[in-house]
């Protein structure tokens, strides 16, 4: 009998994967980097790998629909004549006009509202459309200073100085031509048609002291009134917060790399920064050293999802969350209904991320008007605030089971980790255990 | 008229009666005294009012600027007339680094000389400095008018958009993307009102060479990755 060599399947490389191979190629055809919207793609550790403990005979739950578990969350308290009070600490994180089309801002503005709580403008300025729809605006304070005007400060109910953002600590923006319409370009003081580089620093300031400075003349040109936020992405959350605090920050927004951009190279989204998970903790540590916890407030934002993450973020510190990519998916961005135009593109609903190109089958992404009529802001900012109260009320949940009568009062007691890595990032013992990497004593 | 000493006074009242004016007010002229290098004086200006600033100031005097005049009889520090929308701001002395910086409208003169980065990401602003101008000056400067009558440092108009710079004396190096361009009749005629605006009679236009985008860098090319 003759022996018969039993076929081998064919063996892909792990390093040298399809998508690795396919982008070599997209490389050496384009001969330029490849520009897209999002967050990281990658997994990294993240807020699933955390579990709450729930109630036992040492603690005691509330109970549901009956016993109260407050949400409301004051930011800006710090020195700002009028902080902001929000019903809910799910926030909603800058995106720019430009970037998104005027309904997609409406939308956002009205779910905001609905629900309570506040969103903020980006960078391009602030619209009339979404200052009327928007009961509580932040208005982002960026290194491009587009649209950047003393009459939108004082109309705007907090300021946000934008040093970073997660998906690129350290970057720019750009906005491609095809994005910028006559609106946008008049807005930018830009010609139309050309790309919109954002700078990756501001103008007139560089460091702390000069923060310092900056905050204080925003302060004086508003007469004190609003909060003032830092933005920060999660590169080096301890010091950044620290040094946001000395410059005299109301609240410091802090935003890991699963937060989204509108436009970068995916070499920066994938490889620049730390994921939420890693920034919180430092961060909060750095508000306990200076005795600030609470009186600063910190918001986090980065691959929030649920109300499982919004009460994790907080049990490990944070006053409030801010979201983008999934507002934007509340109110239909990467609806699996426009599955055959995602096809044309190239893509498939729940992957399509080329922001950039303007031509975004749901109409948010875009400044084509065709496109961007097809998104109804009221019914989208109707499902935006359904998905806001959804969170709110899972975080309740959870925040109850634990006993907590404000979602504040959740802790890092109330949580376990189920990986190493998760327990190391959120300092918090191991499923299990009482350990957790760095702790020492095993 | 309102004087306001800083020695003595906080910046607060200072600010807070600038941005309390009503219309039809008769205050509208405000002289500060003493100073001292204090920042953000006269910020947020949002009236036509006269402010004349006896001495030397800090940080973002006269930041974001809407349809004030005013005058520091001294030098300013970083970041002078930031963002101003309208109106005009006059530097007796000399002024620090970012002067005009992402300026919207109005007229800033510099009598003295301007640090680097003089009109960085200006857009609409109109600057005229008596002396010279650092490095990287009208860095991605979109629009509005810088005019030196010194010289200008290194790498002037990087990035440049479509603001238009004028300068009489040397320029040490050009930034990226930026070109020297015809003289046009068009721009005599602009940069003879500029001067006269800024209160100079002994210079003419025509002494100015003009400078601006070569709009290479307009959209992203991979071809031209090595000026960027």
């Amino acid at each position: 009998m003759s022996y018969h060599n039993p076929p081998t399947p064919p063996r892909k490389s792990a390093t040298f994967d399809d998508h690795t191979l396919a982008e070599i190629r997209r490389a050496a055809a384009t001969g330029i980097y490849d520009i897209r919207g999002g967050g990281t793609k990658r997994k990294v550790p993240h807020f699933d790998d955390l579990l709450f403990l729930g109630a036992s005979i040492s603690r005691y739950p509330l109970e549901g629909y009956r016993e109260k578990c407050d949400t409301t969350v004051v930011l800006g308290s710090r020195f700002a004549k009028k902080p902001i009070t929000l019903k809910t600490p799910i926030t909603i994180a800058g995106m720019s006009f430009g970037a998104l089309s005027g309904n997609a801002k409406e939308a956002l503005g009205r779910g905001a509202t609905l629900a309570g709580t506040s969103t903020t403008t980006g960078d391009g300025g602030m619209t009339d459309e979404e200052r009327g729809h928007s009961q509580t605006l932040v208005y982002q304070y960026l290194p491009s200073r587009y649209g950047m005007n003393p009459k939108d400060l004082r109309r705007a109910d907090a300021i946000e100085v934008v040093v970073g953002q997660g998906a690129k600590p350290g970057g720019g923006g750009m906005l491609l031509g095809q994005k910028i319409s006559d609106r946008v370009a008049n807005m930018r003081n830009l010609p139309k048609g050309i790309d919109q580089r954002s700078a990756c620093r501001h103008p007139d300031w560089t460091g702390p002291d000069d923060l310092e400075i900056k905050i204080m003349e925003l302060r004086e040109i508003t007469d004190w009134e609003k909060p003032i936020y830092v933005k920060v992405g999660g590169a080096r959350p301890y010091y950044d917060t620290a040094l946001a605090v000395k410059a005299g920050a109301d609240v410091v927004v802090l935003d890991g790399m699963q937060g989204g951009t509108a436009a970068t190279q995916d070499v920066f989204i994938e490889n620049v920064g730390m994921p939420t998970l890693a920034c919180i903790r430092p961060a909060v540590q750095a508000l306990q050293d200076l005795g600030m916890h609470r009186k600063v407030q910190l918001i986090i934002s980065g691959g929030i999802r649920s109300g499982a993450d919004v009460a994790k973020a907080l049990a490990l510190g944070a006053d409030a969350v801010a979201i983008g990519t999934a507002a934007l998916v509340a109110i239909g961005d990467n609806d699996p209904r426009w599955e055959e135009e995602y096809q044309k593109l190239g893509t498939t609903a729940g992957a399509y991320d080329d922001w950039h190109e303007g031509k975004d089958p749901a109409g948010i992404t875009t400044q084509d008007p065709e496109l961007a009529a097809r998104l109804d802001p009221v019914a989208a900012g109707r499902r935006l605030a359904n998905y806001l109260k959804v969170m709110t009320l899972e975080a309740q949940t959870i925040a109850r089971a634990c006993g907590k009568n404000h979602l504040h009062n959740l802790e890092p007691e109330d949580l376990c980790a189920l990986t190493m890595e998760a327990a190391a990032m959120a300092q918090v013992p191991l499923a299990g255990t009482s350990w957790y990497p760095g702790k020492g004593g095993f | 008229m309102p004087v306001f000493d800083l020695s003595t006074t906080p910046l607060r009242e200072l600010n807070s009666a600038l941005h309390g004016l009503s219309a039809g007010a008769n205050d509208t002229v405000f002289e500060v005294i003493n100073p001292r290098g204090s920042h953000a004086v006269a910020v947020g200006i949002d009236a036509p009012v006269t402010v004349d600033i006896k001495g030397s100031v800090g940080y973002y005097c006269a930041g974001m600027n809407d349809g004030g005049n005013v005058t520091v009889h001294g030098s300013a520090g970083p970041g002078v007339a930031e963002n101003m929308m309208s109106g005009s701001v006059v530097i007796e002395g000399d002024a620090s680094q970012y002067a005009g910086a992402t300026g919207r409208g109005g007229l800033l003169v510099i009598k003295g000389n301007a640090a680097s980065r003089c009109g960085i990401s200006m857009k609409g602003i109109d600057i005229v400095v008596h002396g010279n101008i650092g490095h990287m000056s009208a860095f991605m400067g979109q629009s509005g008018h810088l005019v030196v009558l010194g010289d200008a440092g290194d790498a002037l108009g990087d990035s440049l958009y479509e603001a238009k710079l004028f300068v009489r004396g040397s320029v040490k190096s050009l930034g990226a993307d930026c070109i020297e361009k015809d003289m046009r009749p068009e721009h005599i005629e602009k940069l003879a009102e500029l001067l006269e605006l800024a209160g100079i009679r002994d210079v003419r236009p025509e002494e100015f060479k003009r400078y601006g985008s070569a709009r290479k860098l307009y959209n992203f090319n991979i071809d031209n990755a090595e000026a960027y």
